[in-house]
């Protein structure tokens, strides 16, 4: 008898794997961020990766399509070993990846970006002619219709993922990387995309299936690991597993996963916004005749697909981007929104702002914790004597202020880039809610934050409800939206579509998203906002 | 920036790598045309600081460095690039001159030196304030209003200096020279006690004016409400919108701040030395100011000792050309421009070897940055 008998008999049912990770380890500096990685997947199936932010779930996909060399470990493709490089050679072993912020060019057609990076030589001409040959056969295969001739930037976000499938199909793939493809799609976009990775699936490709949300996975995928910390903690039949059994899996404990909530007791209206009307930077209208009001002691949340309005109305609000037209009543007050507005005088009048883009808007990456603790209150009589600022005081603040959040690292003077997603966000959280506002708004406040903090951000919401506080709260994930609000409204193209209570299931809402029901909404609208 | 470095690689070791390679080619370029480079860097070092006189002004130099160096870093620290300091300077100096030449006859320097630097730190904010508004309210780029104020500059000195202020036109274009009562005191007695003696070098009292606003440029950036809003606009402008932060104010302060630096930069050379205004005493100072910026990494604590370097790469260069007649004055021009390659426009160069050879002891940055969306 022979060594390799011997193993197979060791091995009852050689499972047919299209990858296989063994022992992939990966530090940066003190950061272990994967630590000893198994994982097989299995030919045809689709798989899941689950885990919080920061689990090592990207580090791991990104060593597998090249971006980062793993320390030491083996990857084996269809069983072979084989070395990655780079992301070229992830493409020769027949792996294809759809990242989470799409790489496209914007203004160029979809045939040119499914060709771009495979051109075929200098001159276009004949590879033109084979991509569009190929895309067609491509799009019938897999039920993928796109129009190859329609330029980027103005297709909807779920068909630009169509093409970003396209483009790693054309390239050969038999196995597709998705990393948190759902994060940017409504929710009828996310059933479309399901179909689309079934008949991927059917067609014998092998899909691995990157998210942090539990739902996604239990709808779509057959076999489901879990990341926690850099380690695998698990791996699942997906039927043989359950919601519950998976968060405590990623947490490391149990989570509760609906927010624990009393009544609301809304009094006074605090904020009020009327005829409110935001145009973008391109002259593009994305506020379009806005109106609500909130109270004292209710959160009302706006639901709506990225990229509806949203944005525009929280920063017309904050004083940020001026208004075309509207008025903005804080407290009673008027204040300015159209031409200048200032958002250090809205701040004195009582307003906080958690803004959607803590990284861009929210913090100052290269700065210390303790100087973004202070950001936009840094002429608070409490943080300077005369122009010079209290050092000494400003530290003492944020150090109370990381003991109250628990953010970790407990280090008022490291940058504020070194810390985790989760924590960046407590460090917004708590310098806008220690100051005690009497209107609080909210955007994304758990965009890119992992379970553990969600809660206690849900948590901490719900007591400045309790406490008094208006609070304006605009979220992209619906099931947020739902479990926080007393009163949800939906924005779709600019506008307020319609009002529903938080008991509104979630398909009702989603059409709203939609924009399906718009007409009718918009027709009852003057009765929905009162 | 991706990847960081332990502090002391940032700021210490990087610069210093990229000093050695700018010396090392220019040791190539020695040998090409049959010196010994080792040779020409001992005479370089000797004449920089072998003698009190050759200290005296290779600190010299230095003094106008930091000044330049100081005011591109604090435009550095609102985001805006600032490449007009020669022109400031030349402005600046203007300042000085008419402050001398109005006062030097009747008060004694200690009266006319704070005047001068008023005048200086005006004249030269007021040349930055035209291009900082026109990129306020605007939009037009410091890059290319504040290089084209240099021009505006020049052709304004040589029309001032050969018209209404020229003292004879046998002399040339220049002032008449300053009376006693501006001339400001070298600065023996500092060096004399330690056994230093400076000789005929005019190292002078603004030396020490540098080093104060060294140290006034620190505590605004890093311990004033006004530095905190500088940095702040300079390093994420979003956020500075967000908080409220006028960029308008910052952008109008922070270049007219810059512009003021610069200006005083004139009373070394035009007060310090000359003591007449003539054409051309900046000496692309103010260029040179952008590499002693870059160098020291915008921090006074690094511009000072980037501006020492400058200012012994001027004299030791000049001491160099003078005993090693092979070695032209355009030499040392290819060196001084080779160090300042290295350290201001490569100076990314060595970086990500770094980052890649320090990982183990560098924070987690990278990991945050990248890791965190798994």
């Amino acid at each position: 008898m022979d060594k390799s008998t011997v193993e197979s008999a060791g091995t009852p049912a050689p499972r047919d794997l299209a990858i296989e990770l063994i022992g992939i380890d990966k530090r940066f500096g003190p950061v272990h961020a994967n630590k000893n990685i198994d994982l097989a997947v299995e030919r045809g199936t689709i798989h899941g990766i689950i885990g919080e932010n920061g689990a090592g779930k990207s580090t791991l996909m990104s060593i597998l399509y090249g971006f980062y060399h793993a320390d030491s470990g083996e990857i084996r493709v269809g069983g072979r070993p084989v070395h990655i490089a780079d992301s070229q050679a992830a493409i020769a072993a027949g792996i294809g990846m759809v990242h989470q912020h799409f790489m496209l060019v914007h203004n160029f057609t979809v045939l040119e970006n499914i060709m771009l990076g495979a051109e075929d030589g200098a001159i276009l001409n004949r590879g033109v002619a084979r991509a569009r040959a190929e895309l067609q056969r491509l799009e019938k295969e897999y039920a993928l219709e796109v129009d190859p001739d329609a330029v980027i930037e103005e297709l909807p976000v779920g068909l630009q993922q169509r093409v970003e499938i396209l483009k790693a199909l054309y390239r050969g793939a038999d196995i597709l990387i998705l990393d948190e493809p759902t994060g940017v799609l409504t929710p009828a976009e996310a059933d479309h995309l399901f179909r689309i990775l079934a008949q991927l699936k059917q067609q014998g490709k092998t899909v691995i299936f990157i998210t942090h949300k539990l739902r996604e996975i239990m709808a779509i995928t057959d076999t489901v690991s879990v990341m926690r910390r850099g380690e695998m903690v698990a791996t699942r039949r997906t039927a043989d597993t359950n919601v519950e059994e998976l968060a405590e899996l990623m947490v490391g404990r149990r989570v509760l996963l609906r927010v624990e909530k009393g009544r609301s007791h809304p009094g006074a209206v605090k904020l009020s916004v009327r005829g409110l009307s935001v145009r973008d930077s391109r002259g593009v209208k994305m506020v379009d005749n806005v109106s609500f009001e909130v109270r004292a002691g209710e959160i009302v949340g706006i639901a709506g697909v990225a990229g509806n309005g949203q944005s525009q109305l929280l920063e017309a609000i904050a004083g940020i981007r001026p208004a075309e037209s509207g008025e903005v009543f804080l407290d009673g007050r008027p204040v300015a929104v159209t031409g200048y507005a200032d958002p250090a005088l809205l701040r004195r009048l009582g307003l906080a702002h958690v803004p959607e883009d803590r990284h861009h808007m929210g913090l100052v990456l290269p700065f210390e914790e303790n100087e973004n603790a202070i950001l936009g209150y840094h002429g608070g009589s409490e943080y300077v004597s005369g122009p010079f600022l209290d050092i000494d005081a400003i530290r003492a603040d944020a150090r109370a202020k990381i003991d109250k959040y628990d953010i970790r690292p407990p280090d008022c003077r490291l940058r504020t880039a070194n810390f985790s997603g989760g924590n960046q966000q407590k460090i917004v959280l708590a310098r806008e809610m220690e100051r005690d506002p009497i209107v609080l708004i909210i955007g994304q406040p758990t965009r890119g934050v992992d379970v553990g903090a969600i809660e206690f951000i849900h948590r901490r919401i719900i007591e400045m409800r309790d406490a008094g506080k208006a609070i304006l709260l605009v979220s992209v994930e619906l099931d947020e939206i739902r479990s926080l609000s007393d009163r949800i409204l939906v924005m779709f193209a600019g506008r307020v579509v319609g009002e529903r209570g938080p008991e509104a299931s979630e398909g009702e809402l989603g059409l709203l998203m939609a924009g399906i029901e718009g007409e009718r909404a918009v027709a009852a609208r003057p009765e929905a906002v009162s | 920036m991706r990847g960081e470095l332990p502090k002391w690689v940032d700021y210490g070791l990087l610069p210093l790598v990229n000093l050695v390679v700018a010396f090392l080619i220019a040791g190539v370029v020695v040998l090409l045309i049959g010196e010994n480079p080792m040779t020409a860097a001992y005479l370089l070092a000797r004449g920089a600081f072998g003698s009190g006189y050759g200290l005296g002004y290779t600190l010299f130099y230095a003094t106008t460095f930091i000044f330049t160096g100081l005011a591109v870093a604090v435009a550095f620290h609102a985001g805006l690039f600032n490449i007009g300091g020669e022109g400031q300077a030349y402005i600046g100096g203007l300042g000085v001159g008419l402050a001398c030449l109005s006062f030097d006859t009747l008060l004694p320097w200690w009266l006319t030196f704070p005047i001068a630097i008023g005048a200086a730190a005006l004249f030269g904010a007021a040349w930055a304030f035209i291009p900082a508004i026109l990129q306020a309210k605007r939009g037009s780029h410091t890059v290319i209003t504040t290089i084209m104020f240099n021009f505006i500059a020049a052709a304004v000195m040589v029309y001032l200096l050969a018209g209404p202020l020229q003292k004879s036109a046998t002399l040339g274009p220049r002032t008449r020279d300053f009376a006693e009562g501006a001339h400001l005191p070298k600065l023996d007695w500092l060096f004399s006690p330690v056994g230093i003696e400076l000789g005929s070098s005019p190292l002078n009292i603004s030396f020490l004016l540098a080093l104060l606003m060294g140290v006034l440029v620190w505590v605004l950036i890093w311990r004033m409400r006004f530095g905190y809003e500088i940095r702040t606009q300079g390093t994420n402008p979003t956020a500075a919108r967000y908080a409220g932060i006028s960029e308008t104010k910052i952008i109008l302060a922070a270049m007219t701040l810059s512009g003021a630096l610069a200006g005083m930069m004139a009373l070394n050379p035009v007060m310090g030395d000359q003591s007449r205004l003539q054409l051309e005493f900046t000496e692309g100072a103010g260029f040179v100011g952008i590499a002693v910026a870059l160098m020291g990494r915008s921090h006074p604590v690094g511009i000072v000792p980037a501006a020492i370097l400058f200012g012994a790469l001027y004299q030791g260069g000049a001491e160099l050309a003078f005993d090693m007649p092979n070695i032209t004055r355009d030499m040392i021009v290819l060196i001084q421009g080779l160090v300042i390659l290295f350290a201001g426009a490569l100076e990314h160069m060595f970086r990500p070897a770094m980052v890649r050879f320090f990982a183990p002891v560098a924070p987690r940055v990278r990991a945050a940055a990248t890791g965190d969306t798994g």
